[in-house]
Formats: C-alpha cells, sequence, structure tokens
C-alpha cells in the first residue's frame, strides 16, 4: 500500500509539473507563438473543468445508489454543446464584443451597466460557488486519507492538508491567473494547465474503468451480464429528477462563473466552438462511458457500507493495483484542482471589478483622474479576492465538518447559479428584459434556493428545526421549505429548481413587463439581442466634454502607459489629426470604454468615463435611435450617425485648414516685414556706400576699393533672394523643365555634401554610411542635390548643439527609398511644425539670414519629382525625411 | 454572401443543400432531448402498475450511449460539411472588425 | 560737448557707414549688436544719443526703447530709430513709446547726419 507521504510526494511532482507546463505556455504566449496553445483541442479540454472532484469521485457513488441517473449531469451539458448555434453562439459573440470579464459583468452590462445589479450577482455567485470550492478540499483530502488505511491508527491530519492544499492553488491561481490585467489578455498558463489536467482525469478515468471490464469483469458480455445482475441492474428512475437534473445541468453549464470564464473569457476564436461542439459532447461521454461498470463492480468486491464515493480509489486499491490507484488519485486531484483555480479566478475578477473598485474609486473623492495607478489596484485586488475566496472554501469545509452534508452541495450550488440563466437568456433574446425585472428575478430566485435548497441541506434540527420541516415556518403550512404552496412529495432538488426558476422567471418577466428601461438599458439591450445584426456599436457619450489629455492619463493609469499611447495613437492616425492625442470623439469613447472594461468591468469602466465626461452618457441621436423601434428608423440613424461622423471629421479638417490659414496669414505679414528687411538692408547699404563714394571727397584708394567691395556683396545678396523668389514661384506654377538623368545616390550626396561645407558658417560634423547609398536612380539629379544642400545647409545654420552633427542616413524599406538628415539641435517647437514647410514660414526668433524660403523650395522640389519631404521630431533633435520618388513615379516623369 | 451574378441551377441546389443542413443543425439538440426524454416511459423498478418487467440496466445504458454517439457524429459531420459557410461568415466578421475603429 | 554715440545695429555694413559718417562729424562711435543686452549698454555707457535698429537678434528695437523709456535716467535721451520693416503701424508704435526720431532704411547720409546733429541740438 502506498503511503501517504509517497502520493503527496507524487502531487506535489505532478504540481511541480502544472507550474512548469504553464510557465512555459506563458512565455511562448508572450513571444507571439501561440501555436498549438490557441488550438481548438485545448479550448475543448478547458471546458472540461466542468468535470470536478464531485464528477470524478461523485458519478460512481451516484450510479451505485441511483443508476443511470448520474448521467443527466452530462446529458444536459451535452445538449447545450450540440446546440451551441442557439444560445452559445451568442453568448460568445455577445461576451467577445462587450469585452465581457464574468457573468456578472454580462449582466450588469446588458442592464445598462448597473453596478447594483454586478454585486447582487456577484454575491450570489460567492455564496453558490464557495461550498462547491469547499467540496473540492474535501474530495481530495478524501481521497489522500483513503490511501493512510484504516481510521485511527494514523497521524493522517485531514484538516491541515486541506489546509496546504488550499494554498497551493491559492498560489497557483494568483501566479497565472493575476499576471496580467486585461482579463481578455487570457490567462494561457491557466488554460493550458487545466488542459493538461483534462487529459489526466479522462486517462485516469478511463484506466480504471478498462481494469474494471477487462481486467475483473472480463470482457463486455459478462460485464453486461454483471451490471444487470447487480443491485442497481434494473432500469429504476425518478421522472421528475431525470427532466429536472438535464435542465439543471443544462442551465449551470451556461451560468457557472468557471465555465463563463473559460467558454466565453478566454475565448479565442469562435469557430473554435464549433469543434468542441461535438469535441466536448465526446469527452462527457467517454468520462462516463465507464462509470456504472465501475460502480457495479465495486458493489460487488467491496464489503457493504463502503463509501461508494471512493469506488475509484478502492476498486484498483483492493486489487492490488497501486500504480493504478495512484493515477486515479491523480485524475481526481486534477478535478479539484482545476476547478477550485478557474471558479477562484472567475470570482475574484468579480469581487474585485464589482465590489472592491467601485468602493475604492467612490473612496478617493478626487475620482477617476487624479488618481494613482489604478493596475496596482485591481491587481492587488484581484488576487486579495483569490485569497479571500479560497479562504471562505477552506472554512466552509472546517465548519461544515466535511461531511454528509457537503456531498449534496454539489447539486445545490447548481440550483443557486442556475438562477442567472432567466436575467442572461432573456438579456440576450428579449430586447423587453430590464435592470428592474432582472434584479427582481435575481433576487427572488436566489431568495427561494436559500430557503428552499441551502438552508435545508444542512439536516434538520441544524438551521431549520424539525418542526419547521413539518410545519412550516410559525405553523404555516404552505410555506413548508421543501413543499411549497402545500404541494408535497417532490424530490427536494426538482422541488427547488421548479420553485426557484419558476418564480425567479416570472418575477423577470412580469417585473420587465411593468417596469421602463433607461435609455442605456435600451441600447445595451438592442446591441446585446441584435449581435449578429449590426456590428457597428451604438453611440453612448456626449464627446463634447471630454479632454483627450484627462482621458489619456485615465488610460494610462489602467491599461499601462505603452498600451495606452498606442491605442491613442492609433485613433489618432485614423482620424487623420496630427500628434498623439487623437479628438474625443463618441465611437473613440466607445472604444475606449471596452477596452477600460476588459480590465476593470464594464460598470466601472462606465463609471470612470462618466466622471471624465460629466455625466451626459446619451446624445439626443440615441435617444432618437432608442424611441424609433423599426429596423429601418435604426437603420437610417445608423446611416445619419456614420454622416455626422463624417461631418464631423470633415469639420474637423476645416478647422485645421482655418488654423493653418490663420497662422499662414500672420506669417504673411511677418513675411512682408521680413522680406522688406532682406530688400531694404541690402539696399541701405549700397545706398550709405554709393553716396559715401559720390560725396566724399579724397578717399583713400584702400578705402573706396572695401566699400565697392560691399557694395558688391550687397548686390549678390540682393540676387540670390531673388533668385530664390523667382526659383519658388517657378517650381510652383509647374513650369519647370526637369532634366532627368540616371546618377548614384551616394555620388548626388557627395556633391551636396561638398557644395554645402565649402560655404559653411558653422561646423557641423557630418555621418553618412556610404554602403547604404549605394543606390541607382534616375531623376533630377541637380534639383534633388538643390535639396539635399538647402538641408545641410539648414543645419549647418540652425544646429545649436555644443557639438553640432548631422547624420545621413538612408532608408530602404521595400524598394521605398528614404534620405534622412537627423541633426542634433534644439527640436522645432511643437506650433511651428506644422508651418516649417510653407513659403513664408521663418522660425521666429531665429537669426538666420535666409528669408524662409529653403524648406518651401525643397518641398516644390519634391513634389515636383515625384517624391515627399516631411519633418520628423527625432530623439534628440530635429529630422528632415526625403522620400526619394519611387521607380513606377519616376517613369511617369 | 451571394452576388447578383450566380449561376443559376447548380449553386441555387447547393444553397438549398446548405441551408437544409442548417436546419438540421438547429434540430439536433431538440432530437437529443426527444431521444434522452424517451426512457421516461420505460416501465421501471419502483411503478406500482407495471404491465412488463423493467427494462435491464444494460440495455438502458447501451441505448443512453448509443444516443450520446449518434448525436456527436451528426454533430461533427455536419459541422464539418459546413464548415465552409462558417469559414465565410468568419471571414466577413473578420473584414467587418478590421473596418471598426481599430 | 560730450559727442558720444551708441550704436544699436547687427548689421556690420551699416555699421561701417554710420561709423564713418558720423566719425567724421567728431562723433565717438560705439557699437552693440545684441538686443538682449542693448539696455544694459545703455545704462553702462551713458551715451549721450542712440541709434536704435529696429529688427535685432534677442530683443527687437520697440521694446528695447520702451525698458529705456521707463527707467527715469533716460526720458530726455535722445533715441534715433531705423527700421527695415515697411510698416506704417511700426512708427506710430515707436512714437507712442517715446522715440526721438524715426527713420526708414534705406536713408540718405545727410539724412541721418542732419537728424543726429536736430537731435542733438534739440537735447541741450
Amino acid at each position: 500500500m502506498a503511503s501517504v507521504n509517497q502520493l503527496i510526494g507524487v502531487s506535489l511532482g505532478y504540481v511541480v509539473f502544472l507550474f512548469a507546463v504553464a510557465f512555459f505556455a506563458e512565455r511562448a504566449a508572450v513571444r507571439g507563438r501561440r501555436g498549438w496553445l490557441g488550438s481548438p483541442m485545448v479550448y475543448t479540454l478547458s471546458l472540461s473543468i466542468y468535470c470536478t472532484a464531485w464528477t470524478f469521485y461523485g458519478a460512481v457513488g451516484y450510479a451505485a445508489r441511483s443508476g443511470m441517473e448520474f448521467v443527466t449531469i452530462y446529458l444536459g451539458p451535452s445538449l447545450v454543446m450540440i446546440g451551441w448555434w442557439w444560445i452559445l453562439r451568442k453568448l460568445v459573440r455577445i461576451g467577445r464584443a462587450q469585452r465581457a470579464t464574468s457573468v456578472a459583468d454580462l449582466i450588469s452590462a446588458r442592464y445598462g451597466k448597473s453596478n447594483l445589479l454586478a454585486v447582487v450577482v456577484t454575491v450570489m455567485a460567492v455564496i453558490g460557488v464557495t461550498p462547491y470550492i469547499a467540496l473540492q478540499l474535501q474530495s481530495v483530502t478524501l481521497s489522500l486519507s483513503v490511501f493512510s488505511g484504516p481510521v485511527g491508527e494514523n497521524s493522517f491530519n485531514q484538516p491541515g492538508a486541506a489546509f496546504w492544499i488550499a494554498v497551493g492553488l491559492a498560489l497557483f491561481t494568483v501566479l497565472f491567473g493575476t499576471r496580467n490585467l486585461n482579463a481578455n489578455e487570457r490567462h494561457d498558463g491557466v488554460v493550458i494547465a487545466i488542459a493538461v489536467e483534462a487529459v489526466v482525469k479522462l486517462v485516469a478515468l478511463m484506466a480504471v474503468g478498462i481494469f474494471v471490464v477487462w481486467g475483473i469483469a472480463g470482457g463486455i458480455g459478462p460485464m453486461m451480464e454483471r451490471i444487470d445482475a447487480s443491485p442497481i441492474g434494473e432500469w429504476n428512475i425518478d421522472r421528475s429528477r431525470w427532466i429536472a437534473l438535464t435542465a439543471l445541468s443544462a442551465a449551470a453549464f451556461l451560468c457557472l462563473p468557471r465555465m463563463f470564464q473559460v467558454m466565453v473569457v478566454e475565448n479565442q476564436d469562435e469557430r473554435h466552438l464549433q469543434i468542441a461542439s461535438w469535441a466536448f459532447p465526446l469527452y462527457l461521454l467517454l468520462m462516463s462511458l465507464f462509470v456504472v461498470p465501475i460502480a457495479v463492480i465495486g458493489l460487488d468486491l467491496m464489503p457493504a457500507g463502503a463509501n461508494p464515493d471512493l469506488f475509484v480509489l478502492t476498486v484498483p486499491l483492493a486489487e492490488g493495483r497501486v500504480g493504478l490507484a495512484t493515477l486515479s488519485f491523480l485524475g481526481g486531484f486534477s478535478s479539484a484542482t482545476s476547478m477550485v483555480i478557474v471558479a477562484t479566478l472567475a470570482l475574484a475578477t468579480m469581487v474585485s471589478n464589482h465590489v472592491v473598485m467601485p468602493l475604492w474609486l467612490s473612496m478617493r473623492e478626487e475620482g477617476a483622474t487624479v488618481s494613482g495607478d489604478v493596475r496596482d489596484v485591481v491587481i492587488l485586488a484581484r488576487r486579495a479576492s483569490i485569497l479571500v475566496i479560497i479562504g471562505l472554501g477552506y472554512l466552509y469545509y472546517r465548519f461544515s465538518g466535511g461531511g454528509a452534508a457537503l456531498a449534496a452541495i454539489g447539486l445545490i450550488s447548481f440550483v443557486g447559479v442556475a438562477q442567472f440563466l432567466p436575467s442572461m437568456l432573456g438579456g440576450i433574446f428579449w430586447r423587453g428584459a430590464t435592470r428592474s425585472g432582472a434584479l427582481t428575478g435575481l433576487i427572488v430566485g436566489f431568495a427561494v434556493w436559500v430557503y428552499c435548497s441551502l438552508l435545508p441541506s444542512f439536516g434538520p434540527g441544524s438551521i431549520y428545526s424539525l418542526s419547521m420541516f413539518e410545519n412550516g415556518p410559525w405553523g404555516i403550512a404552505s410555506l413548508r421549505p421543501e413543499a411549497l404552496f402545500g404541494i408535497a412529495g417532490l424530490d427536494p432538488t426538482v422541488h427547488a429548481v421548479v420553485w426557484s426558476l419558476t418564480l425567479n422567471t416570472f418575477a423577470f418577466l412580469v417585473v420587465s413587463l411593468l417596469s421602463f428601461p433607461g435609455p442605456l438599458e435600451r441600447l445595451q439591450g438592442a446591441q446585446f439581442v441584435n449581435v449578429f445584426d449590426h456590428s457597428t456599436q451604438t453611440r453612448g457619450w456626449d464627446a463634447a466634454f471630454a479632454t483627450s489629455e484627462d482621458l489619456m492619463i485615465m488610460s494610462q493609469r489602467i491599461l499601462g502607459s505603452e498600451e495606452a499611447q498606442n491605442l491613442f495613437r492609433a485613433e489618432a492616425r485614423r482620424q487623420g489629426v496630427r500628434g498623439h492625442l487623437p479628438e474625443p470623439t463618441q465611437a473613440f469613447l466607445q472604444q475606449l470604454e471596452r477596452e477600460l472594461a476588459a480590465s476593470v468591468g464594464s460598470a466601472t469602466a462606465h463609471a470612470m468615463i462618466s466622471q471624465l465626461v460629466g455625466g451626459a452618457s446619451v446624445s439626443v441621436q440615441d435617444l432618437m435611435a432608442v424611441a424609433d423601434e423599426s429596423a429601418q428608423i435604426l437603420e437610417y440613424s445608423n446611416r445619419l450617425e456614420a454622416k455626422s461622423a463624417e461631418l464631423s471629421r470633415t469639420a474637423l479638417k476645416l478647422r485645421e485648414a482655418n488654423e493653418k490659414l490663420t497662422a499662414l496669414s500672420v506669417q504673411k505679414d511677418a513675411f512682408l516685414s521680413q522680406i522688406s528687411h532682406e530688400l531694404r538692408t541690402p539696399m541701405t547699404s549700397i545706398r550709405s556706400f554709393t553716396e559715401i563714394l559720390r560725396d566724399t571727397e579724397g578717399l583713400g584708394h584702400v578705402e573706396k576699393n572695401k566699400y565697392a567691395t560691399i557694395i558688391h556683396g550687397e548686390t549678390i545678396r540682393l540676387t540670390r533672394l531673388l533668385d530664390d523668389l523667382l526659383d519658388l514661384s517657378v517650381l510652383e506654377n509647374g513650369q519647370v523643365n526637369l532634366n532627368v538623368e540616371t546618377g548614384r545616390l551616394s555620388d548626388v550626396l557627395e556633391q551636396a555634401v561638398v557644395t554645402a561645407q565649402a560655404a559653411a558658417t558653422g561646423p557641423v560634423a557630418i555621418k553618412r554610411r556610404h554602403l547604404d547609398e549605394a543606390i541607382l536612380l534616375t531623376t533630377d539629379l541637380d534639383r534633388l542635390s538643390q535639396v539635399f544642400i538647402n538641408l545641410i545647409t539648414n543645419a549647418q545654420k540652425y544646429c545649436d548643439a555644443s557639438a553640432p552633427e548631422l547624420t545621413i542616413d538612408v532608408r530602404n524599406v521595400n524598394g521605398a527609398v528614404s534620405v534622412v538628415f537627423a541633426d542634433n539641435g534644439t527640436p522645432i517647437a511643437v506650433q511651428s511644425r506644422a508651418v516649417i514647410f510653407e513659403k513664408f514660414a521663418r522660425i521666429d526668433d531665429s537669426e538666420g539670414s535666409g528669408a524662409g524660403l529653403g524648406l518651401a523650395i525643397c518641398r516644390e522640389i519634391m513634389t515636383r519629382l515625384g517624391g515627399d519631404i516631411r519633418y520628423e521630431p527625432a530623439a534628440t533633435g530635429n529630422a528632415f525625411v526625403v522620400d526619394l520618388p519611387a521607380p513606377e513615379a519616376l517613369a511617369a516623369q | 454572401m451571394t452576388t447578383p451574378q450566380q449561376p443559376p441551377v447548380f449553386l441555387e441546389r447547393r444553397s438549398y443543400r446548405q441551408r437544409r443542413l442548417m436546419d438540421a443543425l438547429r434540430l439536433l439538440p431538440i432530437f437529443g432531448v426527444l431521444l434522452w426524454m424517451f426512457p421516461l416511459f420505460w416501465p421501471a423498478t419502483q411503478d406500482e402498475t407495471a404491465q412488463a418487467a423493467p427494462i435491464p440496466m444494460s440495455a438502458a445504458v447501451i441505448y443512453v450511449f448509443v444516443v450520446w454517439f449518434v448525436l456527436i457524429a451528426s454533430s461533427f459531420a455536419l459541422r464539418h460539411i459546413l464548415r465552409p459557410t462558417f469559414e465565410q461568415q468568419a471571414a466577413d466578421l473578420g473584414e467587418a472588425d478590421a473596418s471598426e475603429a481599430r | 560737448m560730450d559727442k558720444h554715440v551708441l550704436l544699436i545695429e547687427d548689421e556690420m555694413n551699416i555699421i561701417e557707414a554710420i561709423r564713418f559718417l558720423l566719425s567724421r562729424e567728431g562723433w565717438q562711435v560705439d557699437t552693440h549688436s545684441d538686443g538682449l543686452t542693448a539696455v544694459d549698454a545703455i545704462r553702462q555707457m551713458r551715451p549721450n544719443l542712440v541709434i536704435l535698429d529696429y529688427m535685432l537678434p534677442g530683443k527687437n528695437g520697440l521694446d528695447i526703447l520702451t525698458e529705456l523709456r521707463e527707467d527715469g535716467d533716460f526720458l530726455e535721451l535722445p533715441v534715433l530709430m531705423l527700421t527695415a520693416r515697411g510698416q506704417s503701424r511700426d512708427r506710430e508704435m515707436a512714437e507712442k513709446a517715446g522715440v526721438s526720431r524715426f527713420m526708414t532704411k534705406p536713408f540718405s547720409n545727410t539724412e541721418v547726419v542732419t537728424a543726429v546733429r536736430d537731435l542733438v541740438q534739440l537735447a541741450r
């Protein structure tokens, strides 16, 4: 017989293996090599957390007690998966579209992003699922104790073992469940670990099954005979339970927080669902195939009174198959741990997003805008929630005594979470469903569940007295907890299912019909129900009040600065706005809200944005869209919306153009002064010195010569200015003849550098990489050279670094060649960058001698040549990028 | 998805097939419910007014698992046949996503 | 009688021309070509006359003049302003700021010499 210590050693080794698997999966995912990590098989296997230790051990026990009834627990989910087209498809699509992080988030988002609703769902989920976590801890410790031999003669400490298991699970969940904040970023490590565990538990159960059928019974035929001869050899079902449990398991499959986590949140591709639609039922089939044989053999071989829940372990042990029993133990261990990890992760997400974060935000009076880094808070909240939930599970295990009361908790927990079903299905299929309806339904269903299922489960005399069961509270017989309204004789589970779900649905429907939804609810309702019809989002924010800076600050704190900046930059590029900050349009706010929702849940994200936008969350257009139900009007308003977006984009462009014009007009005045200055200054010298030469008698030869030289120089200066002006004017009018020839870029650059350095006013170190310059060009090489000279001269004139440096770099991206002139001077002020290429532009206060025509000429030349020149702020200094004409453009010249 | 210049008969027939197969896919869970609820009519041990002997457990096990297997096989086959349609839908969705503000 | 003029101008050739013209009239000509430190230079040198260019690096002539007039010591100092900008508003602004004489470039040599004589006589 294996000692407990050996077993613990095996378990630890297994856990280390899981850690390693999760670690390497995360690493691979980070490097972008998802590969088989994102395969539909992994998705299918991850769904197997439906099969917990309760189903691993319990199914056999269940079969030994009640025959085939155990199978209903698998039939419901199989039907849901096979009918994926009806519900799951929509659920997954909505979950992905809304970036839902949990069931609570989904329900809250549907009903107007109500945090109250999210809190109610969260509380219900915690109450419903915590006992289930306790059940897992119990099953692992119980299975360990099987190996420790008869009770009494060992020092095996069950609560101690449970404690260490809880600690290990908490550690794993914290490590791999809260690595990245955004729940939609998915937990690759966790998913891969539970997929591995899914394989282990399937292999374990099937190994025991095969051993039982072929090793003990001697084949399929004899096995069938033994089944028929066993105490459960005849068809013997409670018909109401058969129906109710199938329906219940189907409902729970949809509503369980951990199922939502793997099915919707961790879903990477909607097509995986299609494969899981047959693969997961197959998994369930295999999981239940050998349950009856194991139960029958167990009943045969084991002494009367042996716990049938542990047949999976005790039968191989009794046959002396320690290895098989150990494998089986690992299967049960896998079932328990994977369930606890995912359930805890799902609950912790809910608790942190819907309870901790809103509390934290409301406690900070200054609100979302000025708070510190929210990411740390969210991750901390999530980790704390994980510890609290596993802690609760452990406490529940300790105080319930780990007895029979726990064994029943599986079904009771199912009934509890099934209460989400009416609100969830109603929300995604019926636009008339309202927040009040959902809230009432949930509370009614929950109350009935607590009253009829949870509290009675502790047995007579613990919470309810015996007379409470027999006569009802205060002797009111129609309120007896297991026979509401006088309908006695029903099985307690069926009774609880029927009454809680009926009253829940009824309250949900009636209150929904009677109440009127708010605008946001109706918008969300339309989006949920029509998720397949319009993929475009209805807008929810009146964008006028938010500033991009505020939004940016807030987003950085939640998404992290890099991701936030990428998001904003992409939007700015899409809007065609210069700079890094986009206009806070409605569409952008909507997108931003969804991105934030993926981190902190929709209700919190909505609250944070509304703080910035000033609460004006629904615009007139939205109200119009709500008021007109018909699809045509909706379509029309969508088109209006598109048009208004287009208009606002046009307005934006016009505004930019206007700003540019105003700036230009100011620049033009300045230019006229400048040009006047440029013309009059040389003229002043010329006039003054000609007068001196004319009027002064007795000037020496040296002086005469000197003054004539000055006059000569000033006339040349005037001529150059006029040349520039004429050159520009000719280029602008397109009257220029290009002299196209073929030459090497290196030669053109060389010539430009030599020319510029010959006339240099300041020493600038020029760095080049000659290797990159070996490119053949066919264009007007003289004009191109003129551009290069201009840029080099500019750097010589304006680069104010202590050791001025100009780097000339050639970029070649798929044949598109650019030459980059990067200096290390002070970057040009942001407001000046927009106009430096305009012909009247001249950077203020710069003491250059040019009239601000050089860059304008360069731009004109490059346009004529079919290329471009643009400014790029460099890390240190300024960079001018000359995009050389593409070969096609050259051919057209 | 339907382009105006479809060649007539052949595709008509094909798309008709496709639609009926989609119907089959949608009906599959309903068949499943019917077949799995069928055992409710079987005589069971606890029935006092039983006319017939209860069904043996082995038969029940075989029935439930055969139904299960048939459903899985049908689901697999239907998805396999309809796969091009689904891929098309996914591709359309992908385009819609790409054209959205991203 | 002190004949000390401070010429604030950044164009070397113009400095050369004015220096030539005024030296012959018996003036001691000092020059300064940076706008930012121009006022300090005036305080330090205490010339009898300032010739001030409008467009200067760092600080324009109008601002220098305004600052100068705000200092009580230089209320009476004759300032001749030269500008190459062709805008009539410049003249108005300069007069408001307390310029003694305003001239547009290019000037005739006689004009400058006469203006300097007038200004010195007025100041006396």
